[in-house]
């Protein structure tokens, strides 16, 4: 779905460069990327959606360069993107005709425009707030509009930077059962960044970013058992997996890559 | 006090006039506005505020709610009553050193209120009975016929529909910087009108600052949802005018006629 070849990419005043990232995501893939602050999981985010283009090496978006101009609109339909700030990407004063929004650029035909509509915040579970004003909604509410008004552009793969970053966490919860549901059952594939460590115990994969590297990659359970190289990063693992950490150098028998509480429940019962 | 300000909101309600179409609203306004110029006698103003009492009923706004959104420019409106009370030549009927009131003073001042408050209530009733969209849709169609001499139509309503939707998320951090800064113990209130402009700039900066980032922000995510301009673009509501529409424009007509019935236009 997502490809980049030895992407570079530098900002116009020298301050920060992304340096040889080589990475792939499938089509129907939940991945999640992390880092901290200033990692460039931002930068990378707005390549893949051709806001930047890299200034050597590629990125194909569903088989399309990004450096195409020609494709740009094409890449933007298939490749959706939500914010961090749930205010700052709202358009319109109404639910649905934020929604429209998106169908609206694409020149989409009318009636097919409200069956979008209806259907993506059906979807989200915000179809009971079509007529409020945008203004009243909580944060959370927000983001899942907004996630709407992507879906109603129908796009292959959603790229979240840091959407739950500003949500209390009902919001965050409400917002991360969306894009699960998305990725399970609309086969949407999603590129969330994050610093919650515990919104990417669930994903398929994890891309870990530091100073504009790509520096680690896998599967959670491989990622986080990886405790001290995680922490060095200045990066949190799951609680459970620190306790699992813990009680394993205490001498207790227990695996060091349990990444979920049910896991823990299961590990700790069976030991005697 | 900031979030009184009612002027640019919308107020959700069902009701004829929030049902007619904006483009007849907003050239109905317009009509509305010149007729509150026009008219110069007591009796005038009787049928002006008979027919936007009639109006405010007819949208379910409460009457509260509009008169609410007067407060936030209640200085202007006194302002300009005692600029005509006491700088109009005439015949001066109270005099106190350099103080002079005269009654062509009192006369013009009075009317200038007046006018200023109907004008208030006019324009708000407009934006409190339609949607920011049909509105700056209205006002795109409008302009349409100017495109050719190079108006950027739908820009400039796009721009009205941004301004529109942030009014409030704006007024909402004012408030909370405000606060902020109060808890730190600045003081917005009190003192002269210097300290008090002074006391502006920890608020204003901030502000500024974050307004900023808000437009970068919706812009990349404006783009980012395939925006490219108003050409090819389709809509999800399409305005139409209604029988609705043609009876308000008799009601308009009415309201006009009668204004000239009774000579009170000049
Ligand atoms: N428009 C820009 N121009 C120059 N430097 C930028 C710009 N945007 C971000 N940066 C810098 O790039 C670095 C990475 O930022 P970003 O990709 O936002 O990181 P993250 O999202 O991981 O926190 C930061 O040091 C930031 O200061
Ligand atoms: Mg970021």
């Amino acid at each position: 779905m997502i490809k980049t070849d030895k992407l570079n990419f530098e900002y116009d005043d020298g301050s920060f460069k992304l340096e040889n990232i080589d990475i792939n995501i499938d089509d129907g893939e939940f991945v999640v990327i992390i880092g901290h602050n200033g990692s460039g999981k931002s930068t990378l985010a707005k390549l893949f959606n051709g806001i930047y283009l890299p200034n050597s090496g590629k990125i194909y978006v569903n088989k399309m360069d990004t450096s195409d101009e020609e494709l740009i609109w094409e890449i933007r339909k298939s490749a959706g993107m939500i914010f961090q700030n749930p205010d700052n990407q709202i358009v319109a004063t109404i639910v649905e005709d934020d929604v429209a929004f998106g169908p609206e650029n694409l020149a989409i035909e009318r009636s097919e425009i409200r069956n979008r509509v209806d259907k993506s915040l059906k979807t989200v579970g915000m179809f009971d707030y079509i007529n409020k004003p945008t203004t009243s909604l909580s944060g959370g509410q927000k983001q899942r509009v907004a996630i709407a008004g992507i879906l109603a552009m129908q796009p292959k793969c959603i790229i979240l930077d840091e959407p739950t970053a500003m949500l209390d966490p009902v919001g965050r919860k409400d917002v991360m059962r969306t894009i699960h549901k998305l990725n399970k059952e609309e086969k949407i594939t999603i590129v969330h960044i994050t610093h919650f460590m515990n919104e990417a115990v669930d994903a398929d994969r994890i891309i870990v970013m530091d100073q504009g590297k790509k520096i680690m990659e896998g599967t959670p359970k491989e990622i986080f058992s990886r405790v001290k190289d995680v922490r060095n990063l200045g990066l949190d693992v799951p609680q459970v997996t620190l306790l699992a950490h813990m009680l394993k150098d205490e001498g207790i028998n227990i695996d060091d890559d349990i990444i979920k509480i049910d896991e823990m429940v299961e590990k700790l019962c069976q030991l005697k | 006090m900031i979030r009184d300000i009612t002027v640019g909101q919308y107020y959700p309600s069902e009701s004829t006039i929030h049902d007619l179409d904006p483009r007849f609203k907003i050239i109905a306004s317009f009509i509305y506005m010149i007729s509150i110029f026009a008219v110069e006698s007591i009796i005038g103003y009787g049928v002006v505020t008979l027919f936007i009492v009639f109006l405010i009923k007819m949208s379910k706004i409460p009457i509260k709610y509009i008169l609410k959104g007067l407060k936030p420019i209640m200085l202007i409106i006194i302002f300009a009553f005692v600029i005509n009370v006491f700088f109009t030549p005439g015949k001066v009927i109270f005099e106190y050193r350099i103080i002079k009131v005269t009654s062509e003073g009192l006369y013009r001042g009075f009317f200038m209120a007046i006018r200023l408050v109907f004008l208030i209530i006019g324009t708000s009733l407009l934006t409190l009975t339609t949607s920011p969209l049909k509105l700056t849709d209205g006002i795109e169609k409008l302009l349409n016929p100017f495109k050719k001499i190079g108006l950027p139509a739908h820009e400039l309503a796009m721009m009205m529909t941004i301004s529109l939707r942030f009014i409030p998320t704006l007024l909402e951090e004012t408030d909370k910087i405000m606060k902020a800064q109060m808890a730190r113990g600045a003081d917005f209130e009190s003192g002269s009108i210097v300290n008090r402009a002074k006391g502006l700039i920890p608020l204003l900066v901030p502000l500024f600052i974050s307004a900023f980032q808000r437009a970068d922000d919706l812009a990349m995510a404006m783009e980012a949802r395939c925006y490219r301009g108003g050409d090819n673009r389709t809509q999800l509501k399409v305005l139409k005018y209604t029988r609705k529409d043609l009876i308000g424009s008799f009601v308009l007509i009415l309201y006009v006629a009668s204004l000239f019935a009774f000579k009170m236009v000049w």
